[in-house]
């Protein structure tokens, strides 16, 4: 009889038999292992959680008084006689990989991830196992990422520009990550940061989790607009075109987006501005990462999954697609009744495409 | 070639019309003339020659790319644009060119007398040497796709800013049948028309719609409070063909559709009556197919467009005729600026004289006391073979393009059922990677009978929830195309129906969309390729 793998795929989530516990389980459990506080990954209702220690504040933030014990990157715990060990995701801040070990058996759970250092989440780490699960979230080999620097300069000069020609700037992206890496690789020297309150509630957890952020100043009513137009003002995708935002009006608004690649998707949008910003790894960040870690076999959770499994079976790595909730269609779609509102999600949860699941099943 | 490639950027870098503008200005005022002629042919639809076979340049593309021919495929679904596929997807660029648009469009016409070799050589080195945005363009330039998200209107607008010429002489002067390696912009900008070509047709005059959709019909009254007292119009049925001008002057004829495509050689049937008229005639009218002196449903003027070579079998099935609606230049003179009823006259006279008034019919004026009887008149549409009615007001001009005010199209309810969504592929552009095209169904007994195709007719808002269905319920797949589970029901509208045998339900539609989601409706109550065919009216 073949021997029961470490991990498997379940309705509930990825769990692990001989530990008794789950990763990133999407119905309730008892113990649940969170690579990061982004809602598709740390739902709420799990007796116990355990996460990165920067992850803290912001899962109180969003699941309430919750039963959590934080750890570093690279501590280990034992559960039911498994090694638990996190390592840097460098998605967001607090992302983590989980590593899972059992007489010698290594499995690695990547969450999301990228590649590039965004100079403010913990840069990725590859991690020698031989099972490893991977999102692929942009695994088509149209998205190739520039370099940081680069994308940055362009944000700069758009925003200078527009202090020039009298337009107020409005930059969007996401509460957690996104807001964050704009805030702290933005040219302060045109002017200050103006925050929206769903993007000023994540800060305030992260500073209280001692993350050292640059100033901001939370839009309240008695903001005064003149002060608000001559900085930028950071926003969640959920603020555009609302009431909210026009007040601010004549605006340019920039959109930071991995799925701003595709001139159809920039369109949709009809943001002024598409940067091609994302917390996830490209198309090459993606193999080299899943080549990085000397796997055996790989397992492809969410994305464009069926494409990508078949090229890297081509290539020589054993690939499987696997069905989960992450990156969640129901998320990738902000029009969908009964989703979750859209200011506490994250970027490929409103995304034009989505990544389509293909009907990926185990 | 850069400044083309940042023109581009600059212009989905904005959704503002000043801006266009402007970045349009700038585009003109820092290329070379030639640029700016080969910029305009472009821009107004005068699409490059396709040198290289489009399968030839896929084919390097993905050999340039290095990555399996299949993937190459699956990329182009999800960016939905080839040219953009294959900028995406090659390896950055080791040098730059400083090339010109007119210097790039000159290279690629010269590989004409080249092997097949040395153009594939010719593209991969060009490739290498053009950055992302740039192969972007270029790409487009091979590929004869050049659909950009800038109106006519604008690019006109920019020229008259710049040239301090008017619109309405610039829209002219850039119709018909110009090269942009003839035509120079010296010519394009001279201020006296002398030069212009004895082809060039005018920009054609559009209505407006009364009503946008059917929910929001107009009633009489409305229509009074709008438009004002009836005796200031001339009513006209609303023809269902092709709208062409046609032009005889120094002894020579010329044919044009709206589409700006020279027709002449298409409508042998029409050149006696044009040769017959007196030089210096430009007629506006409408081509259609007429029988015993009826005219045809469109379906059957289709049959011939498209074709290359008319064989007398067509010309004898499908024989065309034209009815005029305007005169807009009477022996050599632009009469544009004289009224409707003066220009109507003209146009009458000229009929009167004709020889061939089977083939050189008149659009007849529809006799109507007050609004409330044109609207009874209207019903009448659909017997008439007419879409519905036009309305000119008496003391117009022959205007430029579609302008509220004194044209209106006051067109008839579209025919409509409610059908079964059972096949969705993905759209291009603006709707790359989510599915938008869909193939409806009626019931034949317990079966669903595709019968129709429809892209447009919902909001974005709509096509997100019918995305997010399809990816759910897809049964199976066929290359782009899913079978989706037979569930979301939609209100189909059409203008017409007939009798095909090249569909399997026997029957085509015109301008089949989607009039509005059926929330309401179960599949089962989806109605019935009967209830179709009782449409047919025959």
């Amino acid at each position: 009889m073949a021997k029961k793998p470490l991990l498997e795929f379940t309705d509930k989530g990825i769990y692990c038999a001989q530990g008794k516990f789950y990763i990133d389980p999407w119905k309730p459990v008892d113990d649940a292992v969170i690579t990061h506080a982004h809602a598709d990954h740390a739902y709420v209702g799990h007796k116990n959680y355990l996460a990165h220690h920067l992850s803290r504040e912001v899962l109180y933030y969003r699941l309430g008084d919750i039963n959590l014990r934080t750890i570093e990157y690279g501590e280990t715990i034992n559960k039911n006689g498994v090694d638990i060990t996190l390592y840097p995701a460098g998605h967001v801040i607090g992302s983590a990989q989980i590593k899972v070990e059992y007489k010698g058996e290594i499995w690695v759970v990547s969450g999301d991830y990228k590649t590039d250092d965004d100079g403010i989440s913990t840069p990725f780490e590859p991690v020698q196992c031989h099972h490893f699960i991977s999102e692929c979230t942009f695994g088509m080999p149209v998205y190739k990422w520039k370099p940081q620097s680069e994308i940055f300069t362009d944000v700069n000069n758009w925003w200078h520009n527009n202090l020039q020609n009298g337009m107020a700037t409005v930059i969007v992206g996401y509460s957690l990550g996104k807001a964050q890496r704009i805030l702290q690789n933005i040219d302060l020297g045109n002017g200050k940061v103006f925050t929206h309150g769903v993007i000023e509630n994540t800060n305030e957890a992260l500073r209280r989790n001692g993350v050292v952020l640059n100033p901001t100043t939370r839009i309240t009513a008695d903001t005064p607009k003149e002060e608000v137009r001559k900085g930028i003002i950071l926003a969640p995708p959920s603020s555009v075109g609302t009431p909210w935002m026009r007040k601010f009006g004549p605006y340019s608004f920039g959109y930071c987006s991995g799925w701003m690649a595709l001139r159809g998707a920039k369109r949709r949008r009809a943001a002024d501005r598409g940067f091609i910003m994302s917390d996830h790894a490209d198309w090459d960040g993606l193999i080299s990462a899943i080549d990085a870690t000397g796997c055996e076999s790989v397992y492809l959770t969410h994305g464009y999954t069926a494409t990508f499994t078949r090229y890297l079976n081509e290539i020589g790595f054993d690939a499987h697609e696997v069905h989960t909730l992450y990156g969640g269609e129901e998320e990738e779609n902000p029009n969908i009744p009964g989703g979750e509102p859209l200011d506490e999600i994250e970027n490929k949860k409103v995304s034009p495409t989505g990544g389509d699941s293909e009907g990926a099943a185990i | 070639m850069k400044a083309f490639a940042q023109l581009f950027l600059s212009l989905d870098e904005t959704n503002k019309t000043n801006e266009k503008v402007k970045v349009l200005k700038d585009y003109f005022n820092c290329v070379p003339d030639t640029d700016k002629m080969q910029m305009l042919a472009l821009f107004t639809g005068r699409k490059p020659k396709r040198i290289i076979n489009s399968t030839n340049v896929r084919h390097w593309a993905i050999e340039a790319s290095n990555i399996p021919s299949w993937l190459f495929e699956e990329s182009y679904h999800v960016v939905g644009d080839l040219a953009e596929t294959m900028a995406l997807l090659m390896p950055e660029s080791s040098q730059s060119s400083n090339k010109t648009l007119t210097e790039w469009i000159a290279e690629l016409n010269a590989l004409g007398d080249k092997t097949e070799e040395e153009r594939k050589q010719w593209l991969l080195d060009s490739w290498a040497m053009l950055d992302s945005q740039e192969r972007f363009v270029f790409n487009k330039l091979l590929t004869g796709s050049f659909r950009v998200g800038v109106s006519q209107n604008l690019v006109v607008k920019a020229l008259a800013d710049i040239t301090k010429l008017d619109a309405a002489t610039i829209t002219h002067r850039i119709m018909g049948n110009w090269m942009p390696d003839t035509y120079t912009y010296e010519q394009l900008i001279q201020e006296s028309g002398a030069a212009d070509d004895i082809s060039r047709p005018y920009p054609f005059f559009l209505a407006y719609p009364i009503q946008e959709t059917s929910e929001k019909r107009k009633s009489a009254e409305e229509i009074e409070s709008a438009l004002g007292d009836a005796s200031e119009w001339q009513a006209e049925w609303k023809w269902d063909g092709i709208r062409a001008q046609m032009i005889k002057r120094e002894g020579k004829i010329f044919i044009w559709s709206r589409g700006e495509d020279l027709s002449t050689d298409k409508f042998p049937e029409l050149h006696p009556f044009l040769n017959a008229l007196p030089d210096g005639t430009v007629i506006d009218g409408e081509i259609l197919s007429f029988q015993n002196g009826l005219p045809m449903p469109f379906n059957v003027l289709q049959t011939r467009i498209g074709r290359k070579n008319l064989s007398k079998r067509i010309l004898e099935e499908s024989p065309v005729a034209v009815i005029a609606y305007d005169c807009l230049e009477y022996n050599g003179e632009d009469i544009r600026t004289k009224t409707q009823s003066e220009r109507r006259t003209i146009l009458e006279d000229l009929q009167a004289e004709t020889p061939y008034p089977e083939v050189f019919r008149i659009s007849a004026l529809i006799k109507f006391a007050n609004w409330t009887a044109l609207e009874t008149i209207r019903e009448q549409s659909r017997a008439m073979i007419a879409e519905g009615i036009m309305l000119k007001r008496k003391n117009a001009t022959y205007q430029v393009g579609r302008r509220r005010g004194d044209w209106w199209k006051w067109k008839i309810d579209p025919l409509s059922v409610d059908a079964v969504m059972i096949y969705a592929q993905k759209g291009h552009g603006r709707r790359a990677d989510l599915y938008t095209d869909y193939t409806f169904a009626v019931w034949d007994g317990d079966k669903l009978v595709p019968f129709a195709k429809a892209y447009s007719g919902l909001t974005d808002a709509e096509i997100n929830k019918v995305d997010y269905f399809i990816k759910r319920n897809t049964l199976e797949k066929f290359g782009p195309v899913r079978t989706v589970k037979p569930e979301l029901v939609f209100e189909i509208g059409f203008e017409g129906i007939n009798r095909s045998t090249r569909h399997k339900s026997g029957i085509a539609l015109r301008f089949p969309r989607i009039l509005r989601w059926r929330h309401d409706k179960p599949k089962e109550e989806a109605d019935t390729l009967d209830n179709l065919k009782a449409l047919l009216g025959d």
